[in-house]
């Protein structure tokens, strides 16, 4: 009980760049989601297999959370949405395999994702409304507001981060201090709750993801459409 | 010195985990309730409630890890502690 949640240790060294074990596992479901991805779109076909049947269903469901959510069509945003999603549900469920501990239970694996979506929330924010547009944004609804909206930029973004964080690692936790405890088959319903809270967790991510480029996108847009209606 | 310190920061862990849970454990068990009431009176809206409760829950759940992670930092990355 004396290994810090909060440290990671350095398997080997690339040149200067230390690499731990959650980049080993960050790379291998890299590959495997790739490699799966490859292998299935390889032979698309009308009449779908059921892999292909399976992924259309996947696209689909993703395609409808990002119309439902951010009111947009979900073309341009799919990518990077599902990606996210599909990418952390697996890294938290990764921990079901003895031996190997879920990445995202390490803090740098989720400020890696929370930059990503700081980062796409400013790019999609600037594409849609050009970089004045994306700067007026942060007007609304007056100027005293500016310091809170740049502010709220960065909250959000960390909380985000510790909010993955916190969650997955408790459950590692958890079931590190439930192990030491009692025997073997004990830890197995925490490890079940682990599951459920693995997928939601993902699915949260993934929808305030959504949540804050649409607000970005959507700031210019409200004004629009609400200012004619205005008494 | 040393070992008051960390004798005050185990203290400190153990206090901002519990009464950090407070908050969230009274949160979640009114959503619960309220979740409860809206199946029992439109059950059709089951799957969208729960649906809407998982979510919700897991949100208000955060804030009872915010506390914990609090709380590891101070067990384990404690500046004051060598």
């Amino acid at each position: 009980m004396n290994h810090s949640p909060l440290q990671t240790t350095a398997l080997f060294h690339i040149g200067p760049v230390a690499i731990t074990e959650p980049v080993i596992v960050t790379w291998a479901i890299m590959a495997f989601l790739t490699l799966f991805a490859i292998a299935v779109t390889r032979r698309l076909s009308l009449i779908p297999s059921k892999a292909q049947t399976i992924l259309e269903l996947f696209v689909g469901a993703i395609g409808s959370q990002i119309r439902d959510t951010m009111q947009v069509e979900p073309g341009p945003y799919r990518a990077l949405i599902g990606t996210v999603f599909i990418f952390i549900l697996i890294a938290n469920w990764s921990s079901l395999i003895p031996g190997i501990e879920a990445p995202t239970a390490h803090l740098e694996t989720d400020a890696a994702f929370g930059a990503i979506v700081f980062g796409s929330t400013i790019f999609y924010g600037v594409r849609a409304l050009g970089l004045s547009g994306y700067l007026a944004t942060f007007t609304k609804p007056t100027w005293v507001m500016i310091p809170l909206n740049i502010a709220e930029q960065f909250t959000r973004t960390f909380s985000l981060i510790i909010r993955l964080f916190g969650n997955v690692m408790s459950g590692v936790f958890i079931g590190a201090i439930v192990l030491s405890l009692a025997g073997l088959f004990v830890p197995i319903p925490f490890m079940a709750l682990d599951l459920l809270t693995g997928a939601i967790q993902a699915y949260i991510f993934t929808v305030l993801a959504m949540v804050y480029i649409g607000a970005a996108l959507a700031e210019g847009r409200q004004e629009s459409l609400t200012t004619p209606n205005r008494k | 010195m040393d070992n008051a310190i960390q004798l005050i920061s185990i203290f400190a862990a153990a206090m901002a985990v519990s009464f950090g849970a407070v908050g969230p454990a009274l949160g979640e068990g009114r959503a619960v309730a309220s979740a409860m009431d809206a199946i029992a009176r439109q059950p059709d809206s089951a799957g969208t409630v729960s649906r809407t409760l998982f979510v919700g829950l897991a949100m208000i759940e955060t804030m009872a890890i915010y506390a914990l992670v609090i709380a590891l930092l101070v067990l384990f990355a404690n500046p004051f502690v060598k």
